[in-house]
């Protein structure tokens, strides 16, 4: 069974068809690279998996359950950090990661949020205000709340966007260390990500996927990735 | 759905209580909780004296001090209420709520409590006036209660009102000006406002009903003493309303 599903998802936004009809699947142990301009239905498609918003048509399926039809099931399977990875500023790391732990109804909420804590490199800052915090931190923060019940399923909005190279190594070494056991989407505007991070690709413009493929095969595309891209893409 | 109605209603309290916890703390996180409660405070007792001369009066009751609990709560409540989603939306966090698996509604009514049990913060520590009733005369205590009983419904009522407005918009500034607007037709419904305005399309008995829907209207019996239906109907009424719209709101969006 796929732990992710999409089917001829579409929604739009008044006129505006933001997605197409997109399907795919992605199974245990794969590592998805979504890819694609801004704009393109990145986001958007990511929000229609997790169930932030509802599709036109279409459906989602997360750890085998539908999103819209039964979504705390689906959401439970389900770790998100959305773009910029959002979190109250006003509580501390330790604070906020509890929140999550008890709104997702872990037992042991406060041995999670240590584990986490101490997985995610948190620990020297758990009595901070997450708004005093770096942007590297932030983010790591975001994906603190994101595998704090150790999901089946991973969905990463934009996890590295304005890190410095460092940050950057640290969350994709903390993506790899979990990723054999679940199924990640992980979207990105580096394209060297792919490479070091992903099994497989999957390249959306105007809201259609113009390419899903594995990672060796997108490779054998070409040297430049830069015009892959952009050849996919027009 | 696999899981039992029983654990689903224990997750339901858990998640309630979490976000009411949140929320509630939340208010005392800023200076600006204290300065709600030392303004209600400033106007609840200073409104009662100076416009209401309670102590002139010369009678051992509270009705001159709740008689102003309408306007203080129709400005108050959204003030308390405007961040409850429109923070939300302003930090992102809105995002999680709705791809945590929690439904919106568990969300919505762990809000409403802690802004609900806030306000009572407020009304509670007002109660030295009854004290110093009590020390000057002889009140009727039940009266005094159901009076505090009447305030704080009509406090939520408020709230539930604010919590709409503040689920339609990020910024908290607006959430409070819609909320307060809301909130003040309320008031004024009462004191026949538009009873001209009303009187070519309605006949007399129906602008009696319309003013029956101010919150004065509905207090006044709980400063007699009298804990009727209709008045705690009207109040509840209100708060879920709020409750149920405000999650509706977040849901469709």
């Amino acid at each position: 069974m796929a732990l992710i599903e999409a089917q001829n998802l579409r929604k739009s936004y008044g006129s505006i068809q933001a997605v197409r009809g997109i399907s795919f699947q992605v199974d245990r142990g794969e590592v998805v690279g979504f890819l694609g301009p801004n704009g393109a239905g990145k986001s958007t498609t990511m929000k229609l998996l997790t169930g932030h918003l509802l599709p036109d048509s279409g459906s989602a399926k997360v750890g085998g359950f539908d999103v819209t039809e039964s979504p705390v099931a689906a959401k439970a399977h389900l770790g998100y950090s959305p773009e910029g990875a959002p979190a109250y500023g006003e509580m501390t790391v330790r604070e906020f990661l509890q929140f999550a732990a008890e709104l997702r109804g872990l037992p042991k909420p406060s041995v999670k949020v240590q584990n986490t804590l101490s997985l995610c490199r948190l620990t020297e800052v758990a009595q901070q205000t997450i708004e005093t915090l770096s942007k590297g931190y932030r983010m790591r923060v975001g994906f603190a709340q994101a595998v704090i019940h150790d999901p089946e399923v991973l969905i990463l909005d934009e996890p590295t966007d304005g890190l410095d190279p460092n940050q950057k190594f640290e969350v994709r070494r903390l993506l790899k260390e979990m990723a054999a056991r679940k199924a990640v989407i992980v979207s990105t505007h580096i394209l060297e990500e792919i490479e070091e991070l992903c099994t497989r690709v999957i390249i959306i413009a105007q809201g259609e996927v113009r390419c899903d493929e594995s990672k060796e095969k997108f490779l054998q595309r070409g040297s430049d990735l830069n015009q892959i891209f952009r050849q996919l893409t027009a | 759905m696999t899981m039992s109605s029983s654990t689903t209603s224990i997750s339901a309290r858990k998640t309630i209580g979490a976000v009411f916890r949140r929320e509630f703390a939340g208010y005392f996180r800023t200076p600006l909780a204290y300065v709600f409660l030392a303004v209600f405070n400033a106007f609840a007792i200073s409104l009662a004296f100076f416009v209401g001369y309670i102590y002139e009066a010369g009678v051992a009751n509270l009705d001159r001090f709740f008689l102003y609990h309408p306007w203080l709560w129709a400005f108050l409540a959204p003030a308390a209420g405007a961040r409850l989603w429109a923070e939300e939306h302003r930090q992102g966090t809105i995002e999680l709520l709705l791809t945590w698996p929690v439904t919106v509604w568990q969300t919505a009514l762990g809000k409403f409590l802690a802004g609900w049990a806030f306000l009572a913060c407020a009304l509670l520590i007002t109660t030295p006036i009854a004290f110093t009733i009590g020390y000057l005369g002889d009140p009727d205590v039940g009266v005094i209660i159901s009076g505090y009983i009447g305030s704080l419904l009509c406090a939520g009522a408020c709230l539930g009102i604010a919590t709409i407005a503040s689920a339609l918009t990020r910024s908290q500034v607006i959430a409070f000006v819609v909320g307060f607007l809301a909130c003040f037709i309320l008031v004024i419904v009462g004191y026949g406002v538009f009873d001209e305005l009303l009187a070519g399309i309605l006949s007399p008995s129906a602008i009696e009903e319309v003013r029956r829907l101010g919150l004065w209207r509905n207090l006044e019996p709980f400063t007699l003493g009298l804990i009727d239906l209709r008045p705690c109907a009207y109040f509840l009424t209100l708060s879920f309303a709020g409750l149920g719209l405000s999650t509706l709101i977040i849901e469709r969006r």
